[in-house]
C-alpha cells in the first residue's frame, strides 16, 4: 500500500497518502507516549533493568512496520517501538516484557526491548549488535527453500552496528545469496556516547552499499513522508527481486542511550540543526499545515492515546510476575535431554 | 565392504537430506567441492540447491542457520575446523542456545565441528571445543567415538529439536572403519561400556576412547582388567553409567583431549566425587592435554595430548593407590 502510493519517486498527490500518514502518526504518538510513560516509571524506580526509547526515530521506525506485510520478517532494534506496533506487535507485549509479566511473550525470562514473536516473523533481538541480520537472512533463505516467494525481511540497526564483524558478514552473505533483505540503518549520530567521527571514516554510511554490491537509499529520518517513501521503495525493490537494499536514515537520537544516560555529550550544534528536529513535531506541523488535523483533534488523539497507555500499564501491573518455583528451569526443548536434576525442581512449571 | 567414520558422516547427511525436506547443509566449500574433508562429497549433485556454499563468515553461517531453524528448517552447518567456531561463538551461545528459553520456539540446528589434533595441524586446526560449548545452557554436545555413533548420532542430532554441537574427530575420519552402517543405536544421553573390566574405570570420549582401549590392552598384559566407558555425549552426561562402573571398580580415571582447566573431565570427577564418594577406593584422577596451545611438530603434539602410553601410566599410578 505504502510503496504503491509513494514509490513514484515524488509525492504528487498528497491526498492519496492521507490515510497512511494519519495511521503512521497515530502509531508514532502511541510509541512516544508509551515510552515517555516507561521512562517516567524508570525515573520513579519502578522498572527492572533499563529503559531504552526511540525518541526522534519514530518516523523511520513506523515506516518499516507499515511497509511490511503479514508474513514478512522484522528484526527490530532497541528504538523500534513504533515499527513494532506498526508491524502488529500488541501494545501489551511491550508493557508485559518491561514488567516481566508471565502473560507476555518472554514470561520474565527476558526483558524490555528483548522481545518478539518469531512465529509471526518478529524476531527477538539479542544485545550483540549486528547479530540479528544473519538470522533474518536465514529466515529468508528458508522461505526460498520452501518455495515461498514475495517475502521481505528487515533488519534494523544503528550506526554503531555498522562497525561490527557480524554486520559485515551478514550483509555480504545477503548480497551473495541475493536475499530480499532490507537493512535499515538509523544513523542517530551516536553509538552510546561515540560520535560518527570515531565510528567510521567513510563520508557516508551509504557509501558502503556499493562495496557490498547492494542498492543504497538515503533518507531524512526526521521527515515522515520521506521515510514512508524511501523505506517503502526499498522494501518494494527487495520484494520485486532486486536483492538486498540498504537504507541509511540521518537523524539524531533525542534521548540518552538508555534512560540512565543524560547524553550530555551530544553536540548542541547537532541538536539545533535539521537533524535535531523532532519527527513527531514535524509530522504534527505537517498535519496542521495540510488541514488533516487541527489543534483540537491533535489534543483529542493525545488524550485518547495517553488513556490507552495508562490502561495497558494498569492492566499489566496487576498481572502475575514469574514465580521461581513454577519456572521449569529447562533451557532445552528436548526435556528428556536436559541436565537439570529433577530433585532440584520442586514444582516444575506447566508452561513448556 | 567397509565404511569409514568420515563416510558414515557423509552417509548420515545423505540420509537426512533424502528423508527430510527440511534439511539443508550450509558451510564453506561444502557444495560442488564436497567439503574440506569431503564429508559432503557428491551431496550437492545429489540434492540440488540444498547443499549451499557459504562465504568465509562463521558468524553469519550460524546466524543464518538459526533464522532458517526458526522458520522450521533443519540446517546442518559445517564449520571447516572446530577452531573456527570461535568466530561463530556469539551466534552459537547467545543466539541459538538462548532461543528456546527466551521464546518457547525450538531452534533445531546441527553444527558439525571437525575437531581434535592431527599430525602437523598446529594451534588453530587442532582444538577440541566440547568443554567450552558444554558449559552453556541450551546446547547439546555430542562426541562420537565410533563409525556407528558418527552415523546414528548425526542422524539423531538432526532430529533433535535443540541446537546440537556435533564434535567429529578428524583423527578418526579415515582410519576408523566398520563393516556396515548400524541399524540401531543407543540414544543420545546414554554412555556405552566400550570394554568391561573390574579394576579401574577409564572414562573417555571421542578419539580418546581409542587411546583408552589401547591403554587397557597394555594393562591387560600386566594383569589389570580396565573398564572403558565411552561417554558418547558430553552434554547430557550419563552420570548413571559412570557411577555404576565406578561402583564395580572403585577407581576412576577420566581422559579428555581438551585443556585441563575445568571441562568434561573435571565435571565427571566432580559428579563422582560428590555423588559417589563412598564408591571410590582411591582419589579420582584425570588426564587432559597440556595447558598450552596445541603444538605443531609431531614430537611435541604426541606429548601434548593424552596417549595410550600416558593413560596407562596414569592408570598404573592410580591402581597402586
Amino acid at each position: 500500500m505504502v510503496q504503491t502510493v509513494l514509490d513514484s519517486g515524488r509525492v504528487s498527490d498528497l491526498s492519496a497518502i492521507r490515510g497512511v500518514y494519519l495511521k503512521a502518526f497515530r502509531i508514532m504518538l502511541l510509541a512516544r507516549l508509551l515510552e515517555e510513560k516507561l521512562a517516567s516509571l524508570y525515573r520513579a524506580g519502578k522498572m527492572h533493568g533499563g529503559v531504552f526509547i526511540g525518541r526522534g526515530q519514530e518516523a523511520l521506525s513506523v515506516s518499516i512496520g507499515l511497509s511490511l506485510r503479514e508474513g514478512d520478517i522484522f528484526a527490530p532494534l532497541i528504538r523500534d517501538q513504533a515499527g513494532r506496533l506498526a508491524f502488529g506487535e500488541p501494545l501489551l507485549d511491550a508493557v508485559r516484557t518491561y514488567f516481566g509479566s508471565v502473560l507476555g511473550p518472554m514470561r520474565g525470562r527476558d526483558g524490555n526491548v528483548h522481545r518478539g514473536r518469531p512465529r509471526q516473523g518478529l524476531l527477538p533481538m539479542i544485545s550483540h549488535l549486528g547479530a540479528m541480520i544473519a538470522v533474518v537472512n536465514g529466515a529468508l533463505l528458508a522461505r526460498r527453500l520452501k518455495g515461498i516467494q514475495g517475502t521481505v525481511g528487515v533488519a534494523s540497526v544503528g550506526d554503531g552496528a555498522t562497525s561490527t564483524g557480524a554486520f559485515h558478514e551478514a550483509l555480504n552473505q545477503a548480497a551473495v545469496e541475493r536475499l530480499p533483505l532490507v537493512l535499515v540503518i538509523a544513523n542517530n549520530q551516536y553509538a552510546y556516547s561515540t560520535p560518527n567521527s570515531r565510528q567510521f571514516a567513510c563520508a557516508s554510511l551509504l557509501d558502503r552499499a556499493r562495496g557490498y554490491g547492494v542498492e543504497g537509499h538515503g533518507v531524512d529520518g526526521t521527515d515522515l513522508i520521506e521515510c514512508l517513501r524511501v523505506v517503502g521503495q526499498a522494501i518494494a525493490r527487495a520484494r520485486a527481486g532486486h536483492g538486498p537494499q540498504m537504507v541509511v536514515a540521518e537523524l539524531l537520537r533525542l534521548c540518552g542511550h538508555g534512560e540512565h544516560d543524560p547524553a550530555d555529550y551530544v553536540d548542541p550544534q547537532l541538536k539545533n540543526s535539521r537533524l535535531g528536529r523532532d519527527c513527531l513535531k514535524v509530522a504534527e506541523e505537517f498535519l496542521l499545515e495540510h488541514g488533516w488535523a487541527d489543534a483540537t483533534s491533535l489534543a483529542e488523539w493525545r488524550e485518547e492515546t495517553q488513556r490507552t497507555v495508562e490502561e495497558a500499564i494498569a492492566q499489566v501491573q496487576r498481572e502475575p510476575t514469574p514465580d521461581p518455583f513454577k519456572e521449569s528451569w529447562v533451557a532445552l526443548s528436548s526435556r528428556h535431554l536436559c541436565e537439570t536434576h529433577e530433585e532440584e525442581v520442586p514444582n516444575p512449571g506447566a508452561d513448556i | 565392504m567397509s565404511i569409514t567414520y568420515l563416510e558414515a558422516i557423509r552417509e548420515a547427511q545423505a540420509r537426512a537430506l533424502a528423508e527430510d525436506p527440511r534439511v539443508f547443509i550450509y558451510g564453506q566449500d561444502v557444495g560442488a567441492f564436497g567439503g574440506a574433508f569431503k564429508a559432503t562429497k557428491g551431496l550437492a549433485q545429489e540434492f540440488p540447491g540444498r547443499v549451499i556454499d557459504a562465504p568465509i563468515s562463521e558468524d553469519a553461517i550460524v546466524g543464518l542457520a538459526v533464522g532458517a531453524a526458526i522458520e522450521g528448517m533443519r540446517p546442518i552447518v559445517e564449520i571447516q575446523f572446530a577452531d573456527f567456531s570461535t568466530v561463530a561463538f556469539n551466534q552459537i551461545v547467545n543466539q541459538a542456545a538462548t532461543f528456546f528459553w527466551r521464546t518457547n520456539l525450538p531452534c533445531p540446528i546441527t553444527v558439525r565441528l571437525p575437531c581434535g589434533g592431527t599430525l602437523g595441524s598446529g594451534p588453530f586446526h587442532s582444538q577440541t571445543m566440547e568443554s567450552v560449548y558444554a558449559h552453556y545452557p541450551g546446547l547439546i554436545v555430542l562426541t562420537p567415538a565410533t563409525v556407528e555413533d558418527a552415523y546414528s548420532m548425526l542422524l539423531e542430532a538432526v532430529a533433535i529439536d535443540d541446537p546440537v554441537i556435533f564434535c567429529e574427530h578428524k583423527l578418526l575420519y579415515y582410519h576408523l572403519k566398520a563393516e556396515t552402517l548400524p541399524t540401531e543405536a543407543l540414544p543420545v544421553g546414554r554412555a556405552r561400556i566400550a570394554r568391561e573390566g573390574r579394576h579401574l574405570t577409564l572414562v573417555a570420549y571421542s578419539a580418546m576412547v581409542h587411546e583408552a582401549l589401547a591403554a587397557a590392552d597394555e594393562l591387560k598384559t600386566e594383569g589389570w582388567d580396565i573398564e572403558v566407558v565411552d561417554l558418547r555425549s558430553v552434554k547430557p552426561l550419563d552420570t548413571d553409567t559412570v557411577m555404576a562402573s565406578v561402583a564395580r571398580t572403585g577407581r576412576l580415571l577420566c581422559v579428555g583431549e581438551s585443556w585441563p582447566w575445568g571441562g568434561v573431565t573435571a565435571e565427571v570427577i566432580t559428579r563422582v566425587a560428590s555423588e559417589g564418594f563412598a564408591l571410590l577406593d582411591a582419589p579420582p584422577a584425570r588426564l587432559n592435554a597440556k595447558d598450552t596451545p596445541v603444538p605443531f611438530h609431531p614430537n611435541l603434539w604426541a606429548a601434548h595430548r593424552p596417549t595410550a602410553r600416558s593413560i596407562a601410566a596414569a592408570a598404573r599410578k592410580l591402581l597402586r593407590q
